[in-house]
């Protein structure tokens, strides 16, 4: 089912979907924000990227901060970097900068494989492959966009659209990855049904500090 | 969340705010007197007079900076804020739970359970602190400490909002019936002695003084609700009224004693302030003079750096941060994290 303009969602909200559902409704539903060391550096790395003029190389020439959607998937972005490929006749390919190192999950790949997907539609041709920079390593990785990435990239557009669709923020399922989440303190990842009562917390609390002789600090 | 919650205030008349770079530089009559980066500042307050670059206001609203105005004697008359917080449907639960009265009594109730609380922990802590031999002093703190204690289960059992508020006035004549002897003898008590409360304007120092604080809590709460994304105009204790922030009065409900009114008799008691740092008007009226002013915000932001643990998240913060942490407790009720909304207790 194609979408409206007025419902397309931003690219980068899938990397917060797939690191996890809290984090993106906490982002894109309660429009908080925080910044940490991790947030900044990438912010600056972006800004790098995006920054420049288009240039031309033997390697092809490069265009930066490209506008793109894509209606069958309900999502809009820009791509960092796209390279046109003389070697394969002038095929796009997209480049998109990460501050870190290759990760575990699928989530860069989900979102550069987002952005592939909007040049389709755009350009109205298919795209073979795209690459992640990774600035921690200075390293590129090449990226096939098989059909299992592309079935994986519209299913995380299809529970984004259902999770900002819903309006409700779903409840914090805290791990490790809470400890590097920018949003922690707005997040407080342990309240929730297993932090057990605040009701009943403010009334034994309350009824200790009446029967007491109060504070002794 | 910014955890240095400086803010910068700015008494001065005439002095000018720019942007350079990525910090705000002060000046006046021509000569820069202070640059501060503004990734580490929760907010700008300025007193009267005092102008601010728009390049500022646009950089403060970008990075969630607070520029608020106000006159010279404090009162509130605008501020600038950025659109990077709030949440439509956050404001829209909120106002929906505003309108139900059940809901809005129970958390009325317990707000004022906790201001009851915090109020008597302060007479109890003074009455700790008393020396022995002052006996009068020690039984007035003592006594009222206990009928704050005994006015618990009626609130408790209240069934309207106007019962709620009742029972809180009558919790406040206790409290403040014993003001005068939370100011030590060796005060200059005469010039300090509690009228009863008067605001507008008012009538006696401690007035004037706890005025001020009041000002400072309600304008740091006023931010903690706007940064999570509540609509600090909607409460349920402070009924609604066009430009009163009424659930910022709400939050302040838990801080007023703990931190206004003990800042306020320690800066009596330890004389930081004096009598003659106030000037009394034909009328009666009593206003703080510049000087006082300043010490009263000096020690405010000094109060803010100082640590406790939170009794319901069980983590080490500042008391700068508790109205933010009070904010977000809240919004996390309101949007279904937690089964109520848990006042701040002063366990000490």
């Amino acid at each position: 089912m194609p979408y409206a303009e007025s419902d397309l969602l931003p690219i980068s909200a899938l990397q917060h979907l797939l690191y996890c559902d809290r984090q993106c409704a906490l982002i894109h539903l309660e429009r908080l924000w925080a910044e940490n060391r991790f947030t900044a550096e990438g912010a600056i790395l972006h800004r790098k990227a995006h920054g420049g003029r288009p240039e031309s190389r033997p390697s092809g020439r490069t265009t930066r901060a490209l506008p793109v959607r894509s209606f069958a998937l309900g999502l809009f972005g820009v791509t960092d970097v796209v390279r046109w490929d003389p070697a394969a006749g002038g095929e796009a390919v997209p480049v998109e900068y990460k501050r870190g190192r290759p990760k575990k999950g699928d989530c860069d790949r989900v979102q550069l494989c987002a952005q592939a997907l909007c040049l389709e539609e755009m350009l109205g041709r298919p795209l073979g492959r795209g690459e992640i920079f990774y600035g921690r390593v200075r390293r590129r990785v090449a990226v096939g966009f098989t059909p299992e990435l592309r079935r994986a990239t519209v299913e995380a557009a299809a529970r984004l659209h259902d999770l900002i669709g819903s309006g409700r923020t779903p409840q914090a399922v805290p791990g490790r990855k809470c400890d590097r989440c920018s949003l922690r303190d707005l997040c407080l990842p342990r309240l929730g049904p297993a932090a057990g009562s605040a009701r009943r917390h403010f009334d034994r609390s309350l009824d200790a500090l009446l029967a007491g002789e109060g504070p002794t600090d | 969340m910014k955890t240095h919650l400086n803010t910068l205030y700015i008494t001065t008349q005439g002095t000018y705010l720019g942007k350079s770079g990525e910090s705000v530089q002060v000046r006046a009559e021509g000569k820069v007197l202070a640059q501060l980066p503004l990734h580490n500042l929760e907010g700008v307050v300025c007193f009267g007079r005092v102008g601010c670059s728009p390049s500022l206001l646009g950089a403060c609203a970008e990075r969630g900076v607070s520029v608020s105005l106000l006159t010279q004697h404090g009162r509130f008359l605008a501020a600038v804020r950025g659109n990077t917080s709030g949440n439509v449907l956050l404001r829209r639960q909120q106002y929906r739970l505003a309108d139900r009265p059940e809901v809005a009594l129970d958390v009325a109730r317990r707000i004022v359970l906790a201001k009851v609380a915090n109020s008597r922990s302060v007479l109890l802590r003074a009455a700790r602190d008393c020396v022995a031999g002052d006996a009068a002093r020690l039984d007035t703190l003592r006594r009222e400490g206990g009928r704050l204690a005994a006015s618990a289960p009626g609130l408790r059992e209240a069934t309207t909002i106007d019962q709620v508020r009742g029972l809180e006035g009558e919790a406040a004549t206790h409290y403040f019936g014993a003001f005068d002897a939370l100011l030590s003898p060796s005060a200059s008590a005469e010039a300090f002695r509690f009228t009863g409360r008067s605001r507008r304007p008012p009538l006696d120092r401690i007035n004037a003084l706890l005025s001020f604080l009041y000002t400072l809590v309600l304008h740091d709460a006023r931010s903690a609700c706007e940064s999570v994304g509540l609509d600090p105009c909607v409460g349920f204790l402070h009924a609604d009224r066009p430009g009163k922030p009424a659930l910022a009065l709400d939050l302040m409900e838990e801080f007023r004693a703990f931190v206004a009114d003990r800042l306020a008799f320690s800066l009596i008691n330890r004389r930081q302030v004096s009598a003659d740092g106030f000037e009394v008007r034909e009328n009666g009226a009593v206003l703080m003079n510049d000087a006082t002013r300043k010490a009263v915000l000096a020690a405010y932001q000094q109060r803010k750096r100082e640590t406790l643990a939170h009794p319901f998240l069980e983590e080490q913060t500042t008391v700068g941060m508790l109205v933010h942490l009070q904010a977000l407790l809240l919004a996390r009720w309101i949007r279904g994290d937690l089964d109520a909304y848990p006042p701040f207790l002063w366990k000490g």
